[in-house]
């Protein structure tokens, strides 16, 4: 069989040092295979993505190895031939179809420009503009052509983005998590378009993602980095069964399940940066089955069986264990008070003129964790912060403990506000970035409590123990720490006013598969040993069975089903509720597919 | 609790305030440190050059045997620089007449600055009718320029110190609130600002202790813009005669006493204080330059307005 693409012990450094960022990476791809490259943020798999194109970043060089793409080495191509390479033989999909498609130009200049790029003057360029658009399941009609990309939809932009990235038939297309700002419904139809893509035009493809069950659901081969290199690949269905390296194991485990059997279980610690990595195994400082030898020097490459290799002294020991011997999740214990905590009734709000919540009701009680579970647009993020006095104008009743609550926190008791925390989705902007943590998580203690001081900084300590981080925090700012160290921040500086109500809106979306486990799993902690209530705000339905007991699911601002989270989950009654169900992407489902 | 306490890597994470990285990296710069030598050394010039003057800045140059200089003396010993319009020695006043335009122009520069960093960010962060009223209203005085608006208010109220500081700084507030504005309708923003709303952080202190400090950058760079253009416009209402009053020496003052001077071969009068005018406005505008790359360059470009 050919090879579509082979890249061959690819090193990449760091410019003027020699500081590796990626070392050792092989893989090949056949014509219309999908290889899933996997791993958290900072291994180095959007670096080899870019290498695929010859291209690396600003302040990165190439130090060694080859990309082959059809026998012919990218790398040591000029800027020019480079240029007439790409869109023709590979092309690139990248994570923001937003920020790769020029917002002053019309979608039909723009598809265009990608054909007549490459295109010797095309007799037929309409017909090839229609096909373009036929394929990746847009309209073809005057109308859409003529729209600007602020004019489209997420999930039409990454259309367009693909049909101009398979426009012009390529060997070989990299997809850099494509899907990650999407919809589970828009992912699910994306994820198809480029399957059937990929199969009828015999294109070769490297999905990078650090979202296993996408993978899964996708890719026949996956390769999973760790730190610069690859720990493991082979046939997806074998890593995924039957994986030998420590590190895909604790991924496959971090994965949230539809089905909920598993507990969520994080990975302790955070992946070594470049110029820190640790000699011998980068991987053995986090590792639970470390030895000595693995601090010795990085393990070679071995094979299990043929097409599955990974480099683990250990491999063997850790085969033996089951994957099945996973902890099972005890779901969370259900008291139900009879009072509810925060009672949201018959709520109509909007932004300016459009109303985005109907006529939308919504319980929670003490001790109890309500999971909001809608695509964007749904109106739940609104929802979350009328109830957190975020969004003032609204009309209807929230009441809090049988009180009706100011619209707006401003208008607000002190104690209301204490009660009520709000944790915000991305900690990459709620953490002011001019102030230590210590101010941070200082200013709420002042305002509520007034303490200052020895007793404000003991309460400090003791609230970033709660949530697994040191005193040694205080002291640094925001960029210092890493996604989920500063989420966990956030949610420290929420726990330091004593909430009896902690919402929490999508608060691992931006966050790894790893650390989403970990914050899920802290959460919960939480709830069981400090008896808040929880409204915990998400598009994803499978993080929600070992968290919640309740869940609202919301669609275009109504909320279209209520009830207990298993109920939900196995008998839904609502079609939007089951839709959701089936495009949400799972492991087990793929396994159980292929198997 | 799970046992999963996070490693951090100690050794490897400066602690440094980011202000002073920012201010590291400012230095850095070679035109940082040409600006900060010819400011440095106008300011000593004007500060203590005082104390080293031969005569009073009133007093009339006297020659060896008692006699009186005459006006436009060239270079002599008595006179190094030689003497001006009415006979007085043009390096004493040269070094009285600093002090007037460096402390006016800052106070001027100073006053601007806070009114208008206090007026953008109530505007950015109020937004609707009180941001509309209040940038237009900035608009309005901003459709002045500067110097027509300053000469205005002195010839109608009478020349005075604090009137020229007032005007100048009224002119230069607009100019600020709207960079002020500007930066901050994105900080404004962001998540953590809502965060600071939801548990009732003031509003006083959401705007200075939550806003501010993440637009210093941009503020920095336009304020000693303004700082280099308040130089130049004070300067050139002495010039006009609209700042300190005769005898008192100013280089303001100093050029436009001595413009006959540079027709009857005494140029010393006028090339003194515009070289110094020059070289502080070229001064600031370095420093200001240097800080603005390296804001760029740490901050990726969100420094530059």
């Amino acid at each position: 069989m050919t090879v579509a693409l082979e890249v061959e012990n690819l090193h990449v450094v760091l410019a003027d040092t020699d500081v590796d960022i990626v070392d050792e990476v092989s893989f090949s791809l056949t014509p219309g295979q999908i290889l899933g490259l996997v791993g958290e943020s900072g291994s180095g798999k959007t670096t080899v993505g870019l290498a695929i194109l010859g291209h690396c970043r600003r302040g990165v060089r190439f130090a060694g190895g080859a990309v082959r793409i059809a026998g012919e080495d990218v790398l040591a191509k000029s800027d020019v031939e480079l240029r007439s390479m790409r869109g023709r033989v590979v092309s690139y999909v990248p994570q923001d179809p937003a920020s790769a498609l020029n917002p002053a130009v019309r979608i039909e200049t723009q598809l265009s420009e990608t054909l007549a790029a490459h295109e010797d003057a095309n007799g037929d360029a309409r017909g090839r503009l229609h096909e373009m658009l036929a394929e990746v399941l847009l309209p073809q009609d005057r109308e859409f052509l003529r729209r600007y990309p602020h004019q489209l939809s997420g999930g039409q932009q990454q259309r367009v983005a693909l049909a101009m990235a398979f426009a012009n038939r390529p060997r070989v297309i990299v997809l850099d998590e494509p899907t990650t700002g999407l919809d589970v419904t828009t992912q699910a139809h994306v994820l198809a378009t480029v399957r059937d893509l990929c199969e009828a035009h015999g294109v070769a493809a490297v999905y990078v993602s650090h979202d296993l069950a996408v993978v899964a659901n996708l890719a026949s081969r996956v390769a999973v980095m760790y730190a610069g290199r690859v720990v493991e690949t082979g046939p997806t269905q074998t890593l995924f069964l039957r994986a030998a390296h420590p590190y895909t194991r604790r991924l496959i485990e971090a994965i949230p399940e539809l089905s909920g059997a598993h507990a969520l279980i994080g990975i302790p610690g955070t992946a070594p940066r470049p110029g820190h990595r640790p000699p011998g195994c980068s991987f053995a400082p986090r590792c639970a089955f470390m030895q000595p030898t693995c601090q010795l020097a990085f393990p070679p490459r071995e094979t299990v069986v043929v097409g599955h290799e990974v480099r683990c002294y250990r491999h063997d020991v850790v085969l033996q264990e089951s994957l099945a011997a996973r902890p099972v999740a005890t779901p969370p214990p259900h008291v139900r008070a009879e009072e509810g905590l925060v009672a949201v009734r018959r709520i109509q709000a909007s932004h300016g003129a459009h109303q985005v919540l109907f006529d939308v009701e919504l319980l929670v009680r003490p001790h109890e964790c309500v999971a909001l579970v809608g695509e964007s647009g749904s109106g739940k993020t609104t929802l979350a912060r009328c109830i957190a006095g975020l969004h003032a104008s609204y009309e209807g009743e929230i009441a809090f403990r049988g009180a009706p609550l100011a619209a707006g926190s401003r208008a607000r008791t002190r104690e209301t506000r204490r009660y009520i925390q709000y944790v915000f989705q991305s900690p990459y902007s709620s953490l002011n970035p001019r102030k230590t943590i210590e101010q941070i998580i200082g200013q709420p203690l002042r305002l509520f409590f007034d303490v200052g001081g020895s007793e404000a900084r003991r309460r400090m300590v003791e609230t970033l123990e709660t949530v697994q981080l040191g005193a040694s925090v205080l002291d640094r700012y925001p960029h210092h720490l890493s996604g989920g160290e500063r989420q966990r921040v956030a949610i420290a500086r929420a726990l330091v006013a004593e909430p009896q109500l902690l919402i929490c809106d999508e608060v691992t979306s931006a966050l790894d598969v790893s650390v989403q486990a970990a914050i899920v799993d802290l959460l919960a902690e939480l709830q069981r040993e400090l008896g808040l209530g929880l409204l915990f705000v998400t598009h994803n339905l499978a993080l929600i069975r070992t968290l919640a007991q309740e869940v609202a699911v919301m669609s275009d601002g109504r909320i279209v089903e209520r009830g207990l989270v298993e109920r939900v989950l196995d008998s839904p009654s609502a079609e939007y509720t089951r839709k959701l169900l089936s495009d949400t992407p799972s492991l087990e489902a793929a396994m159980a597919a292929a198997g | 609790m799970t046992d999963q306490a996070i490693a951090l890597d100690a050794p490897a994470v400066r602690r440094q305030r980011p202000w002073v990285i920012l201010l590291r990296a400012t230095w850095g710069q070679t035109r940082t440190k040409v600006g900060v030598v010819i400011v440095l050394a106008l300011v000593a010039v004007a500060g203590v050059g005082p104390f080293f003057a031969p005569y009073a800045p009133d007093a009339p140059v006297q020659r060896a045997h008692g006699e009186y200089a005459l006006p436009f003396e060239p270079p002599s010993s008595a006179a190094l620089l030689g003497t001006d319009n009415i006979g007085r020695d043009v390096l004493s006043r040269f070094l009285w007449g600093g002090r007037s335009v460096l402390a006016l122009a800052a106070l001027s520069t100073l006053l601007g600055a806070v009114l208008g960093i206090a007026v953008g960010l109530l505007a950015a962060y109020s937004r609707g009718l009180l941001d509309e009223v209040v940038m237009r209203t900035m608009d309005v005085v901003l459709a002045f320029p500067q110097l027509v608006f300053a000469l205005v208010l002195v010839a109608t109220v009478g020349p005075s110190l604090a009137l020229m500081v007032f005007a100048v700084g009224i002119t230069t507030m607009p100019r600020v609130a709207r960079v002020t504005r500007g930066a901050a309708l994105e900080v404004v923003e962001r998540d953590y600002v809502r965060a600071a709303e939801g548990i009732g952080v003031p509003r006083r202190r959401i705007l200075f202790g939550e806003i501010l400090p993440n637009i210093t950058s941009p503020l920095v760079v336009e304020v000693t813009l303004r700082l280099t253009f308040n130089i130049a416009v004070i300067a050139a209402l002495s010039f006009l005669g609209f700042g300190l009053q005769p005898p008192a020496a100013d280089w303001g003052l100093m050029v436009n006493e001595n413009r006959q001077g540079l027709l009857v071969g005494q140029p010393w009068g006028v090339v003194m204080p515009v070289l110094a005018i020059g070289l502080l406005t070229i001064g600031t505008s370095l420093i200001g330059d240097g800080f603005s790359r390296a804001a760029i360059g740490i901050e990726g470009g969100r420094g530059r307005t």
